[in-house]
């Protein structure tokens, strides 16, 4: 008796749904050897555009969610995607990393969720400031989430990668649209996990497809309040900084590999609010 | 002029002396410690009566170079090596020479710039004097500001400013970077050059080394020179959001940092439990503090619908008792609209105001005939779409509408490309935290408004601009970050 697999269609991650791109578009994944793997959706601009509706429309309520439960979503992400360690790493495989090396890849990702998972109620006390005005008024400043956040992964789109990415803009209360890495087969098993993993629907939204084809349109949409780049092309950068301009987008620059766990990359995506009353009767 | 005939209430006139100081006929850039000649010069005039002050240096090209070198030197050889003490302690001498001026710089920043001598007396001055106060005071303990971060200075520092608080901002744009460790180039707005320029004489008295401050004065092509320059590291510009723009373009790619400080269209939020009274002094002050010449000016008023028609008259009743005129006289409370081009501008959206169909009110009162002036001005009956409502007027003109909920409230106050500063007015605590909570802008005022202070962040989301000035966020602005 045979036993024929059964390959999974990669498709896009929107609100929370796995649409196919809209625009019929694929890309051919292929292994080290030029085998085929699967065909991916290659994300129009459209498709973006149909993120960043998601996203905004998630982005209220997950910014009010209370910090305790943003941290525990965050820690189920991490204890989902280590249930599913075997299958990232015969993706990871067929991609062409050793063995050794995909097993390291989804340990550091989850050990990344777990970092940032711990982040989730106490960034704001590190960056908030009672500040002692010289006047009759109870004064201070705290972190807010700066709303919709696009990504552009780093180049390959490493699990580590890719988490690494998104779980500071994430556990800072944004939602985000990311665009991920040429490792297109794992940013949509990872799309998997979270929407298996309490995230609500839109809050993270995956696309995969060209970078030059998506990277403007990131840059110039007028409803994204902040993106993160991680690029080491100095063409692209300045190309993304003049886009952005428009509606003063904030833009983070970081270089083309995984970001370091550190609670800056979270203040990265955050506004700071002035609060000022009057004290007395 | 004489002030008398247009002030209501029968006050006597009591203007503030100029005869204890010197404003000198001419000007140079102070560039390195030295005064430099310019091949050129413009004129500073007062707006409330259109009498020239002085002429001032116009910074060309080549004179910015020389700023930005003598400010590369400076950074180099004297400023970086510094300790931090060392660079605390001419900041507190600084803000010491400050306060024994203030009467003079006050007199100066009123005749420069048109507004009230009770503001620039007892705002504009002090807090200038208590932001070098407040800076000095970092710069030893920066180890402190970011955890987990190490923390150097950026280099050399191009800072523009514009006409609205000349002083004032240029105390928020200097202080900080000096803390932290920066060398500076600062050039203030055209119209209002002369407390920049006091400022540097008082800079040579407290000893500060040669190069660490240079000013230099000229229109927006200077401004453009100074912030394109390839030796600057990190640019700061409180200014218009229009221009805020151009030069987020021209540091694209430069991997120069900036912080932008722009425009603004502040939603003030009164309720029907609000303390009307109070609320009412609140509006005012928010909108006619400083001609409302200001980023943070509470220029659209939302009034839930059960209390405007109270609202409205007794804020009529209050804008019939202001004392528009001599902004040198210490009864005054509107003083002189800063530019003839700004007047222009006022009145071209006052004239979109009118035609869109919102209905205007003035108070009765006169103004002066020599300068520039507008009264102060409400409209009512305004649209989300009138012009008045969108557009950033930096005048003395409010634009009022009505809510029935605290959501409807909301929705409107957030729907605007800026988001610098909003106000609530309630006296239900709950309401307060939902709505400053909910209102996307960097500063919110409760109860109060147009409050300021060294120690408290300002700065806005959204296209009022990137990065705070002010408190323990407004050094980071300042100063490289490795984590």
């Amino acid at each position: 008796m045979s036993n024929l697999g059964i390959p999974k269609t990669y498709k896009l991650f929107i609100g929370g749904k796995f649409p196919r791109t809209e625009s019929g578009r694929i890309l051919k994944v292929r292994g080290p050897k030029g085998e085929f793997l699967a065909n991916a959706s290659r994300a129009s601009r459209k498709d973006f555009r149909n993120s960043v509706v998601a996203a905004r429309r998630a982005s209220g309520g997950w910014a009010k969610s209370t910090a305790y439960l943003k941290g525990q979503i965050l820690y189920r992400i991490a204890e989902i995607l280590d249930g599913r360690t075997d299958q990232f790493v015969n993706e990871l495989v067929a991609h062409g990393l050793p063995e050794n090396k995909a097993r390291a890849e989804v340990a550091e990702a989850v050990d990344l969720l777990v970092h940032y998972a711990g982040w989730s109620d106490k960034y704001q006390a590190l960056f908030s400031t009672v500040n002692p005005v010289a006047s009759s008024h109870f004064n201070f400043s705290s972190p807010e989430p700066s709303g919709v956040v696009v990504i552009v992964s780093p180049t390959r789109g490493s699990l580590p990668e890719l988490v690494s990415v998104i779980a500071p803009a994430m556990v800072g209360g944004n939602a985000v649209v990311v665009l991920a890495g040429e490792n297109a087969l794992t940013a949509i098993s990872f799309a998997e996990v979270l929407a298996t993993s309490d995230v609500p629907a839109g809050v993270v939204n995956i696309l995969t497809g060209h970078r030059d084809e998506l990277v403007p349109e990131f840059a110039k949409h007028m409803d994204v309040n902040a993106m993160l780049l991680c690029s080491d092309d100095a063409e692209e950068r300045q190309g993304v900084e003049l886009e952005a301009v428009e509606n003063l987008k904030r833009v983070a620059l970081q270089p083309d590999r995984p970001l370091s766990p550190s609670p800056y990359h979270i203040l990265d995506f955050q506004e700071i609010k002035t609060t000022w009353h009057p004290v007395g009767v | 002029m004489n002030a008398n005939d247009f002030l209501s209430g029968g006050f006597a006139p009591a203007p503030e002396s100029t005869d204890h100081f010197e404003i000198k006929k001419t000007y140079d850039l102070y560039i390195g410690g030295k005064w430099v000649k310019a091949a050129k010069r413009f004129q500073t005039t007062n707006p409330a009566n259109g009498e020239v002050l002085s002429e001032v240096a116009l910074a060309g090209k080549k004179e910015v170079n020389q700023a930005v070198k003598a400010a590369r030197k400076a950074y180099d050889e004297i400023w970086s090596k510094l300790s931090g003490a060392e660079r605390g302690k001419y900041l507190f001498r600084i803000a010491r020479l400050l306060q024994e001026r203030a009467r003079e710089f006050a007199v100066v920043e009123t005749m420069d710039g048109g507004k009230p001598i009770r503001e620039s007396r007892d705002v504009d001055v002090p807090l200038a004097a208590a932001h070098f106060f407040y800076h000095a005071g970092w710069a030893d303990k920066l180890t402190y500001a970011f955890p987990g971060a190490e923390v150097s200075p950026i280099g050399v520092v191009g800072q523009v400013i514009p006409w609205n608080f000349p002083l004032l901002m240029a105390a928020w744009k200097i202080a900080p970077a000096l803390a932290c460790g920066n060398t500076v180039v600062l050039k203030p707005a055209e119209t209002t050059p002369l407390t920049a320029l006091k400022l540097a004489e008082l800079f040579e008295d407290a000893g500060l080394p040669a190069g660490v401050v240079n000013i230099i004065t000229g229109a927006g092509e200077t401004g453009q020179s100074l912030v394109e320059h390839p030796d600057v590291d990190k640019v700061a510009f409180t200014g218009s959001t229009a221009v805020g723009k151009a030069i987020r373009r021209s540091v694209a790619g430069t991997g120069k940092k900036f912080t932008l400080e722009l425009g603004g269209k502040a939603a003030n939020i009164v309720f029907e439990d609000a303390a009307i009274n109070e609320a009412v002094e609140g509006i005012v002050t928010g909108i006619f503090f400083n001609q409302g010449h200001v980023c943070c000016a509470g220029s659209r008023l939302f009034v839930q619908e059960s209390v405007a028609d109270k609202v409205i008259k007794k804020l009529q009743k209050r804008m019939e008792s202001l004392v528009v005129g001599n902004p040198l006289d210490k009864n005054t409370d509107v003083g002189a609209i800063n530019s003839a081009s700004q007047l222009e501008r006022i009145k071209e959206l006052v004239k979109a105001g009118k035609e869109e169909g919102a209905c205007i009110w003035q108070p009765s009162g006169g103004v002066p005939r020599k300068g520039n002036w507008f009264k102060p001005t409400l409209f009512t009956e305004c649209a989300q779409s009138h012009r008045i409502v969108q557009e950033e007027i930096f005048g003395p003109v409010l634009a009022i509408q009505t809510f029935r909920t605290p959501r409807e409230a909301l929705t409107k106050a957030n729907n605007t490309p800026y988001g610098l500063s909003g106000g609530v007015w309630t006296d239900k605590g709950s309401k307060i935290f939902k709505m400053t909570t909910g209102l996307n802008a960097g500063v919110v005022w409760a109860n109060t408004f147009n409050k300021f202070d060294p120690t408290s962040p300002f700065g806005g989301y959204k296209e009022s601009g990137i990065g705070r000035e002010g408190g323990l966020h407004g050094l980071s602005a300042y100063c490289n970050l490795s984590h």
